[in-house]
């Protein structure tokens, strides 16, 4: 009894109930949904079709290349603003560091929902910065800053800053102080430092942060959906419209499909130059 | 006077039959087979990667033998589970629990098994006498110091009087003061008590001190078994000479192997006189093993020829002074010859002195390549 | 010329930290705002908002299902993270690697996508507005974060402790019991906190598969915020803020008494 017992218990075999609620709950529905809804369209060749019309379509052209672009400049965004913040974090201590994490973890662990909102607040047009602007005399009109481009990126930018932020961070907090003494040791002046040592040492977390910025900005549906405008259509709304107004599922299901394949396309080069684990800054 | 049971039972034997461990292609312990008496303090002794950790781990449950069995009084285990098989053991960094004090450690074993509280209470405080930790029952590990956790430690081994203690490196985090006492300590508690101890170490003078058999591993495998006085006096090849302890070996030609004695000739033309060795060694390179303590070392004089001893020429090359002993690496023709001499005021050499070494030929023995 | 450079970048820090914290500071003053509009600065305090909030039968409805939802997600999340996490930790398996960024995978892939088929299956089944449907669902994406903080936690549990446990007679269950969860235990309840959170905080699967009778909060603050942005929006905002400053301030605590537990300062003399 105790023999089999003992023989048999192999902690691996706890990773089978997380594992079922994955495949139960995650797996199977998606593979449902692909699956059940293009074989609607009845022959493979009419599903190849539908995927060619889908992903042709002008507006989902648009969404597409609206969709990397947003990203792509939140990505820049949240670097240049971050990373200075990272370096703070990185090397400072006492109660500097303790006030500047806590203004990164707040946010972070804020609702998407609250922080869009609160966004929304300040830059509507009753919004306090505008009410702010024209009570000093500033402005004589109250500016647009809330469903366009500029209020898509202050909004994604902000929610996203965290992650970027503890990204590098992580990466930051290993790097060796001593090196950069022992360059302006060796007579380098501190742009010189920067650029030849202090930044190569931090470009891992830069990668790593660009990389988690990106990929979940490109799915990215909340912000861009309320601070928005017209012009300011990402592939997820689209995604989401297809659903619940058009109704059009084999859309959904094939532009899904292309914003999985980039996701996991970008997840793999995510797991190959960084270590999974410290994923979300954990 | 002993608080706890003394094992009179006589049980406690463990036997180890072709125990093989894989790690993919590789043998990590290939094939070994020991047999360790009741109630004997055996030490596993090897240098890192030797698989005497392993061995040990086998031994103890946590890890898979791939090949061969493990018996306890006749009793094949090799399947069981660590907690079926009720030994105490003892961890490298002492494994004390941190969330409990030392008294609930202590404990552990005795709630585990479902023990009376009164008797918990009994056994435990019994225990910590034994190991001069009565005062400290209240206090977390953090808050002791490292001889102090080795102490839990080994009360937490034994209060529930396993036939069988296993000690991986107790010792290793310890500084070397600590490590003689905690050495003689564990020694006496295994004496009083009476169990059986295997203990893995990489230091060699501790299981010197302590054992009263040594099993050196290299690679996988068991180079010798033996009593400790007996492995110094008497190893049986270059690597056991010279892990355990000093040694000098020096490399020669083999010219005859006789029962009555035989002649090694180092470089072009000094030969010794070396104790009878195995007649399919002669012609062939082998080593003279001697240790440094058994060389004499003098000023070049007339007669001191003796037949029974070796008595060669040679020139000091390297001095160092080790407080206790005067260490001299004297150049023989083409080898070099470590000499210790006692620091208890005889003449002193300096480097580039001519002198003669002297040993008797039954201190060497030769070894095989 | 280097004080110069170090003040430039205080003064940016300090600068970043204001634009970081000012939006959910807004949020918080507009809560107690004593106007029936949305204003900055409010002329007048008040809790009229919050006296809106808990008054109205719809916004306490959907506070009730946002909590059972989180709590079901959280329960489950930190039992089956706690379970793989160990496995990644102890466990001797091939790709370790490459297993657990399949676990991972639930954060990664758009919400969009997932709520979306999640929503397919559901709607087949009926199950749409279930919260307890929806709690198994939250748990999908709050999984990765409990094991994410759980095998940091236990990597911090040092083996031999373990085989000690067992050594001295204890079982498995016995082992986990008294030496694996007490020495986890702060990493888990951190977990279960950060699970909770996740899943109160969540949007887009709560939207696909709530229907209308299980609105979570942050589904019902979405819809309000397509009609107008009336300030009981701020008041459950501030709640929202206030339950992720009560999680943060409980990670907190758990973390000093790790640390203590750590020095074994905890409960001696």
């Amino acid at each position: 009894m105790t023999q089999r017992a003992h023989r048999a218990f192999d902690p691996s075999l706890l990773l089978l109930p997380a594992f079922a609620l994955l495949i139960l709950l995650f797996v199977i529905p998606l593979v449902w949904f692909f699956v059940g809804v293009l074989a609607e369209e009845g022959s493979v060749g009419a599903v190849v079709e539908r995927f060619v019309d889908v992903l042709t379509a002008p507006g989902i052209v648009n969404a597409l290349v609206t969709t990397n672009w947003i990203s792509a400049l939140v990505t820049v965004l949240t670097l240049v603003i971050g990373y200075p913040i990272a370096y703070y974090l990185a090397n400072s201590t006492g109660w500097r560091f303790a006030l500047v994490l806590f203004c990164i973890i707040v946010p972070y662990f804020t609702s998407v929902i609250v922080r869009t909102y609160s966004w929304m607040v300040l830059l509507g047009r009753n919004g306090a910065i505008n009410q702010t602007l024209l009570s000093l005399g500033i402005i004589d009109a109250p500016l647009q800053l809330l469903y366009n481009k500029m209020g898509v990126l202050i909004g994604m930018t902000y929610v996203l800053m965290p992650y970027m932020v503890l990204t590098l961070y992580a990466t930051m907090r290993s790097i060796d102080t001593n090196l950069v003494r022992a360059a302006y040791g060796l007579g380098a002046s501190p742009l010189y430092t920067f650029r030849k040592v202090y930044f190569p040492l931090s470009l891992h977390g830069v990668i790593s942060g660009a990389l988690i910025v990106f990929i979940l900005a490109i799915g990215f549906f909340i912000t861009p959906a309320l601070m928005g405008g017209p012009s300011d259509v990402m592939i997820a709304m689209l995604i989401e419209r297809a659903v619940e107004i058009t109704l059009d599922w084999t859309s959904a299901a094939i532009m899904s499909m292309a914003l999985l394949a980039m996701t996991l396309v970008l997840y793999v080069i995510y797991y190959r130059v960084t270590d999974v684990r410290r994923m979300m800054g954990a | 006077m002993p608080p706890l049971r003394r094992a009179t039972d006589g049980l406690g034997a463990i036997s180890l039959e072709t125990v093989t461990k894989r790690y993919g292609e590789e043998a990590v312990v290939d094939g070994i087979s020991l047999d360790i008496k009741s109630g004997e303090f055996f030490s596993l002794l090897g240098p890192s990667g030797s698989g005497k950790t392993t061995t040990l781990m086998m031994i103890a449950g946590f890890a898979n033998v791939d090949g061969g069995r493990i018996l306890v009084d006749g009793e094949d285990i090799t399947m069981k589970s660590p907690q079926a098989r009720g030994f105490g053991m003892v961890f490298q960094n002492y494994a004390i629990f941190p969330h409990l004090n030392v008294f609930e450690n202590v404990a552990f074993p005795l709630r585990a098994r479902g023990a009376a509280e009164a008797d918990v209470k009994r056994r435990v405080g019994d225990a910590l006498a034994l190991v001069r930790l009565d005062r400290f029952a209240d206090r977390f590990s953090r808050q002791l110091s490292g001889g102090q956790q080795q102490r839990v430690a080994i009360a937490r081994a034994i209060v529930f009087e396993p036939r069988v203690v296993l000690m991986d490196e107790p010792l290793g985090a310890l500084d070397k003061n600590l490590r003689y006492d905690m050495q003689v300590e564990i020694k006496e508690i295994q004496r009083q008590l009476g169990m059986t101890v295997v203990y893995v170490t990489h230091d060699q003078e501790e299981a010197m001190n302590m054992s009263d058999r040594i099993g050196v591993m290299n690679r996988g495998r068991i180079e010798q078994i033996a009593a400790p006085g007996d492995m110094y006096e008497r190893p049986v090849n270059t690597f056991i000479g010279r892990f355990l302890g000093e040694a000098n070996l020096v490399e020669g030609n083999l010219q005859q192997a006789a029962q009555a004695g035989s002649t090694l000739r180092i470089g072009d033309n000094v030969l010794l006189k070396a104790p009878a060795a195995s007649p399919d060694l002669a012609g062939k390179t082998v080593h003279l093993f001697i240790r440094p303590e058994r060389v004499a070392i003098s000023t070049p004089g007339p007669g001191d020829a003796v037949a029974e001893a070796n008595s060669v020429a040679g020139q000091v090359r390297r001095r160092s002074f080790l407080g206790n002993i005067n260490r001299y690496v004297v150049a023989v023709a083409s080898a070099e010859i470590t000499v210790d001499v006692q620091n208890v005021g005889g003449p002193r050499f300096e480097i580039g002195d001519a002198v003669v070494l002297t040993w008797a030929v039954t201190d060497s023995l030769v070894l095989g390549s | 010329m280097g004080r110069a450079r170090g003040a430039t970048l205080s003064f940016y820090i300090a600068l970043a930290c204001l634009l970081l914290m000012v939006p959910i500071l807004i949020v918080c003053v507009l809560a107690f705002s004593g106007e029936g509009y949305l204003r900055f600065p409010p002329s007048s305090f008040s809790f009229r908002w919050f006296a809106a909030f808990f008054g109205d039968t719809r916004w306490r409805q959907s506070l009730s299902s946002s909590l059972i939802i989180a709590l079901i997600a959280c329960v489950i999340s930190t039992v089956l993270g706690f379970f793989a996490a160990y496995a990644f930790v102890r466990g001797d398996f091939r790709a370790k690697k490459i297993v657990l960024s399949v676990l991972l995978i639930p954060i990664i892939v758009p919400h969009v996508i997932t709520a979306i088929a999640m929503y397919f299956v559901t709607a087949k089944f009926g199950l749409i507005g279930n919260v307890v449907w929806i709690g198994f669902c939250h748990a999908v994406v709050t999984l990765p974060i409990v094991v994410l903080i759980l095998l940091s936690s236990l990597q911090g549990v040092d083996i031999n402790l373990e085989r000690a446990g067992l050594s001295l007679g204890g079982s498995r269950v016995y082992v986990f019991r008294r030496v694996v969860i007490p020495l986890a235990f702060p990493g888990i309840m951190s977990s279960a906190l950060f699970a909770f959170l996740a899943s109160f905080d969540e949007l887009i699967i709560s939207l696909f598969l709530a229907g209308v009778r299980a609105q979570t909060l942050p589904v019902r603050i979405w819809n309000s915020l397509h009609l107008e942005l009336e300030p009981v929006i701020a008041a459950v905002s501030a709640f929202l803020i206030a339950v992720t400053g009560v999680v943060l301030l409980f990670d907190m605590l758990l973390r000093s008494l790790r640390d203590a537990k750590a020095t074994g300062k905890d409960g001696s003399t």
